[in-house]
């Protein structure tokens, strides 16, 4: 079973985003999302300092089974990426949530949050998806 | 719900992710497919292949009926094996040890049905082992020419098939056979032998060495589990893939079917010209073929940047999409993206491949990329 921490907000596409107590996001794909896609092999992520709206694709994650775009969960500017997945992609696999985190963004407003999934909006969305 | 093999019910308790394959529930993985792929690549690793089907032949006329049929020649086979399961001493090779044949079976137009694997027992008992999703065309093709030659064709579909496969992976089974294990250990590669109710072959499709093993499928899972206290990790359909790709193996379906010949699928090799007296189905067809050229050949592609070459992408030849990718995946060995891809006959060493709307440079090479754990493609 997929985990789905409860401080954690979700998208529809599957990518999650945490709040930072400086009111910065970290956001990667869900657990969900790394199980479905199997062993990671590459990660695309983007320039630090690029501009993204939300929903418009910012990186791409490539298993042994499918490639696969990822989404900005909201609007803002990407101010860092975890460098660390260039060279083990697995990171996503083994820890979804904490070392195999994506981007660090500045929100242009923490108002899109609201209407992100909470974690039980998401565990439905992905029990319905299995049926 | 598919069809399950006997060992469903193992694959779940080793933690396995299901998934439909040509209507059988088969595992995918068991948890990470590439440290699978590496397992068997560094120590050794077992498959659970009872979804195939293995079909036995039995007449008079087998061998006159299997010169007919397959484009490879069963007079290839010499030398039988013991149908009792007793050690015999034929053909000056090794007592009890049998020989096995990889050969295409063809439709008239030289289109591949199906390839398979014939083992020789007696003159009038051979196995085929075909593919599980062409099951029910292949018995009713061979089932149908079988009739002239008055040859009875039986399934076994009360045997299940294991694969033991990787540099350890004979040890591991010789530990779990007794007094066989010295018979075995002397099987060369497309060798087999009868060992009680066991079938043990010196075949796969890793490029590593080991067994493929058949037996009665109320033995399957005992043996599995004695196998996986052996230090043996089972290994799911995910890495199967990789280790037949980096391996230089064709996929049926994916490779060829129906619409290719061997001469375009890089199975040329397996068809038997000589002797020209010998008419099997699609015969004509191919010479035909091998007579103007054929236009197409299957090679293998290495990508030197990220990305993943995946079935159906495009190859770009001279500017012009000119041709296709049938399997394409990453090589964990490599640690870059392989494939095999259909092209014109007249493609040069380099070429392009459409990955997701970008053109990626791409090397031709021959296949295998992989043998025996090593790397054979020249770094970049």
């Amino acid at each position: 079973m997929s985990k789905t921490p409860t401080n954690l907000k979700y998208t529809k596409s599957h990518e999650w985003v945490e709040l930072l107590a400086d009111g910065t996001l970290r956001a990667g794909i869900t657990d969900h999302a790394q199980d479905l896609l199997g062993d990671m092999v590459f990660v695309e992520l983007p320039e630090p300092g690029r501009s993204v709206t939300a929903g418009q694709e910012c990186a791409v994650v490539e298993s042994v089974k499918a490639a696969s775009d990822v989404y900005s969960p909201v609007s803002g500017e990407i101010i860092a990426v975890n460098e660390a997945l260039g060279g083990s992609p697995d990171l996503i696999n083994k820890d979804a949530y904490g070392e195999g985190w994506m981007m660090h963004i500045k929100p242009s407003s923490t108002a899109e949050l609201d209407s992100l999934l909470d974690a039980n909006a998401y565990a439905a969305l992905v029990a319905a998806e299995a049926h | 719900m598919g069809h399950r093999t006997p060992l469903y019910e193992a694959h779940l308790a080793m933690g396995a992710k299901i998934v439909d394959f040509g209507g059988w529930d088969m595992p995918l993985h068991y948890g990470s497919q590439i440290e699978e792929h590496h397992s068997v690549r560094r120590a050794a690793g077992m498959f659970d292949v009872s979804h195939m089907t293995i079909v036995d032949l039995e007449g008079e006329r087998v061998r006159e009926f299997l010169r007919y049929l397959l484009a490879n020649n069963v007079d290839r086979l010499t030398q039988p094996g013991d149908a009792h399961g007793r050690a015999s001493v034929a053909g000056g090779g090794m007592p009890g040890a049998t020989k096995a044949l990889y050969t295409c079976m063809l439709n008239e137009k030289g289109g591949v049905i199906d390839d398979l694997i014939v083992y020789f027992n007696t003159e009038q008992w051979f196995r085929l082992v075909v593919n599980a999703a062409t099951r029910d065309k292949d018995l009713a093709w061979i089932t149908h020419h079988a009739a002239a030659f008055a040859v009875k064709v039986k399934e076994r579909d009360d045997l299940a098939m294991i694969a033991v496969q990787g540099p350890q992976a004979r040890a591991a089974v010789h530990e779990l056979i007794g007094t066989a294990a010295p018979q075995a250990a002397a099987l060369g590669p497309f060798y087999a032998l009868h060992a009680g109710e066991l079938f043990i072959a010196c075949t796969g499709y890793t490029g590593e060495d080991g067994y493929e093993i058949m037996l009665p499928a109320t033995q399957a899972a005992g043996f599995w589990q004695r196998l996986h206290k052996a230090g043996v990790r089972p290994i799911g359909l995910g890495a199967r893939d990789t280790l037949r790709l980096e391996a230089g193996m064709n996929l049926y379906g994916a490779d060829m079917d129906e619409g290719t010949t061997p001469l375009e699928s890089a199975l040329g090799w397996t068809v038997a010209w000589e002797p020209a007296s010998r008419d099997f189905i699609g015969r004509a067809a191919l010479e035909a073929q091998r007579r103007v050229g054929a236009k197409f050949k299957l090679v293998g592609l290495v990508l030197d940047d990220k990305g993943v070459l995946r079935n159906h992408q495009k190859v770009i030849v001279d500017g012009r999409e000119a041709g296709e990718i049938t399997s394409g995946s990453f090589s964990p060995t490599l640690g870059k993206a392989i494939a095999f891809a259909r092209v014109p006959q007249e493609a040069g060493e380099h070429v392009e491949v459409d990955v997701r709307g970008k053109l990626l440079a791409v090397r031709i090479v021959k296949p295998p990329f992989v043998r025996h754990g090593k790397s054979c493609i020249e770094q970049k």
